[in-house]
Order: structure tokens, then sequence, then C-alpha cells
């Protein structure tokens, strides 16, 4: 059980909080001989496994370092190589490689918070039911996204173990967190990303509790 | 516990296959357009699902819920998709798109040299079973009017 992380997100579609909470992204390191038995390819400029899932490396998953030293993109940080050029030379061999989850870069949250304010909307709009809202709970099989939306547009969204009880509780709380801390605060212009320690801290703490305790205490 | 709508998407976006039974809106649009905005919506949700889920997913997208009805998912490795919606008290039906899709689809579709896969279904014998099988879904009983 437990809470992997919070968006926050205003009525126009504006990421405006963002908060991980736990879940470390997998990282696998091994160590390959000549030739790479994994297909890699780059995608937004980063090398990418395209094919050869073994080892606990699955397609999809981002290179994250050669021997040690850190990819930056398709580039070593070091030196600026190209990581494609090394892998394909045999004198580098045997080579360890990094690969885990791609991490989320800011840019790609608030791009995917965008995207969800349309899914959320698209999805009251396709509904066989007259009064629909937009999306409360989407499931996966590895986690539940828990969506509520106030009054005045703002979204608050959970990403969620998808046996984590109580997540709707959870929500309020965040809501009533965000009024007390947010809003009251002179210095949070509305709908602008807020930053606010006082918010920060009492977010983690009803999410902690949350986990705690599960139902009803929080 | 009733069944409203049921959408087959084949990979490449072209709407095979449509059915309702108990649907009380429409989308004020035009069908060919509807199934233009089911079909991104959900090609929509499966790349956001894959990029923010924080582990590796097996299945990926299942189901999502609003406040009115349920939106079930089932996509076969060849990239069929099998949408079905239906009211809010219904499980997971993974099982029962799997038998849409092994028992129907492939008997009546695959089977069949008149049917070409690339476009929508015009098999009577299709329909009408597909239409049987729904009927015969322990939740599909009509609401009380």
């Amino acid at each position: 059980m437990a809470i992997y992380s919070v968006y926050i997100i205003n009525k126009a579609g504006g990421l405006i909080y963002q908060y991980d909470h736990s879940g470390a992204r997998p990282e696998v390191e091994k160590t390959f001989s000549y030739p790479l038995e994994l297909v890699l390819k780059v995608h937004d400029e980063k090398l990418v496994v395209a094919f050869g899932e073994r080892d606990g490396i699955k397609v999809g998953h981002t290179l994250l370092s050669v021997n040690g030293v850190p990819a930056e993109g398709r580039f070593l940080k070091s030196d600026g190589r190209d990581i494609m050029d090394i892998i394909a030379d045999e004198e580098n061999y045997p080579i360890s490689l990094k690969f885990g989850r791609t991490k989320l870069t800011t840019n790609e949250r608030i791009m995917l918070a965008s995207m969800f304010h349309s899914l959320f909307a698209i999805g009251s709009q396709l509904s066989p039911e007259p009064r629909s809202s937009g999306i409360e709970v989407l499931e996966t099989d590895t986690f539940k996204l828990h969506c509520f939306q106030t009054m005045t547009g703002i979204k608050f969204i959970i990403l969620a173990d998808p046996r984590q009880m109580a997540v709707d509780v959870l929500l309020k709380k965040l809501y009533e967190v965000y009024s007390d801390f947010a809003l009251k605060n002179p210095f949070y212009s509305l709908d602008m990303p807020i930053r606010c320690d006082l918010f920060d801290t009492n977010l983690q703490q009803a999410i902690e509790q949350s986990e705690r305790l599960g139902i009803s205490n929080i | 516990m009733t069944v409203y709508n049921f959408y087959i998407f084949d990979r490449n976006g072209t709407c095979l296959h449509y059915a309702e039974w108990n649907r009380r809106k429409q989308s004020g649009m035009d069908r060919e357009e509807e199934y233009k905005l089911m079909y991104g919506m959900i090609h929509s949700i499966k790349s956001f699902v894959n990029r923010i889920s924080p582990t590796d997913l097996k299945d990926g997208f299942l189901n999502f819920r609003t406040s009115q009805y349920k939106l079930h998912f089932y996509e076969t490795p060849s990239g069929l998709k099998f949408i079905m919606n239906t009211d809010l008290s219904v499980g997971n039906i993974k099982d029962v798109l799997h038998q849409m899709y092994s028992n129907i689809f492939v008997e009546y579709v695959v089977r069949n040299p008149m049917c070409s896969l690339d476009q929508p279904i015009k098999s009577e014998l299709f329909e009408s079973k597909m239409d049987d099988f729904v009927r015969g879904l322990s939740f599909f009983p009509m609401r009380v009017a």
C-alpha cells in the first residue's frame, strides 16, 4: 500500500503543484559483452531500449549510465561522447550499462497534467449517461489514479497503489490543506505554481498519516 | 446493472463494430466523429498511463470511471481494442471482453473469408452473436424504468 505522487492542476490545465511521495523507479546495472543483445534507439533525445527484454531490463527503459559515468541524454556527461558510438565499438567491451524507467522532467509533468485535463473533459463528453463528471478513478495493473475536481475547477490527483484505501478522503483533506495553506497565503497568486513550505509540510503529513492509519483517521 | 455501449477498434483506429443498448445520452456529434474522439481518448490514455506510471506496466490501462459510468478496456497483442461502457456497479470484466474476442470475433470475423479485417464488420451473424452474448451477461439487465 502506498501513495506514489500528487498533482494539482488549475482550471486551465496548468500544473501548479507536484510531489513525489514514494516509489523509487527501478534501476538495473549489468555488464555486457560484444555484441550487445539489446536494441537501443534514440527517443526524445534519450537512449531507450527498443527490443530485447532481459534481467529486469524492459522495453522503454532509458540508459542511465555507462561504466558508472552518468549519461546526459544520448551523450556521456563526462566528455560528451555519443553513447551510440561507444556501444558500437568492440574495443569498449566488456561494458557496464545501467538502465531504468525514464524519469519525468518538469516539462513532461506539465505536459502530462494538461493531457489529463483534456482526457477528463473528453471522458465526460463521451458519457452514455447524462450529467456525467469527468474521470474520477483510472485503474491500471500497477497503480490507480484518483481525481477530485473542486467546484472552482481545480483538480487534485493522487497516484496510489491499487489496493490503497480511502484515497477519496485523502483528496478532500488535500483540498482542505490547499485552502488553509495556499489560498490563505498572502504571497500566493491564484492559478500560479504553489511554493509554500507550510503547504508542503502539511500535505506530506496528511499523506503519511493516511498511509499509516489507512481509513478515516485523517 | 446495465451495459450502455460497446466499441471494437482495430490498431489503425478504424471502428470495426459499434453497438448500444441502454444509452441515454448521445454525444451530440456524428457517429464517425464520436469514434475518432473515443479512439483518440483511448490512445492518449494509454500513452499517459505509460509515462506517468511509477513502475513498469504489464497490462496497462484497464478501466476508468466517472460519476455516471465506467469504461472497460481490453487490448489484444495485435492491437484490437474492445471498449465497453457499463454502469458503476460492474467490477473487472477483462475476461468477458476477452471472451468476446476469442469466442465471437475470432469465430465469426477472422474465420469468415468474406470479412475484411480493416473495415467495419458487416456480418449479420457476427452482430447477432455479439448482441446475444451481451444480453446474456449477468450484469446486462436493464435498469428499472
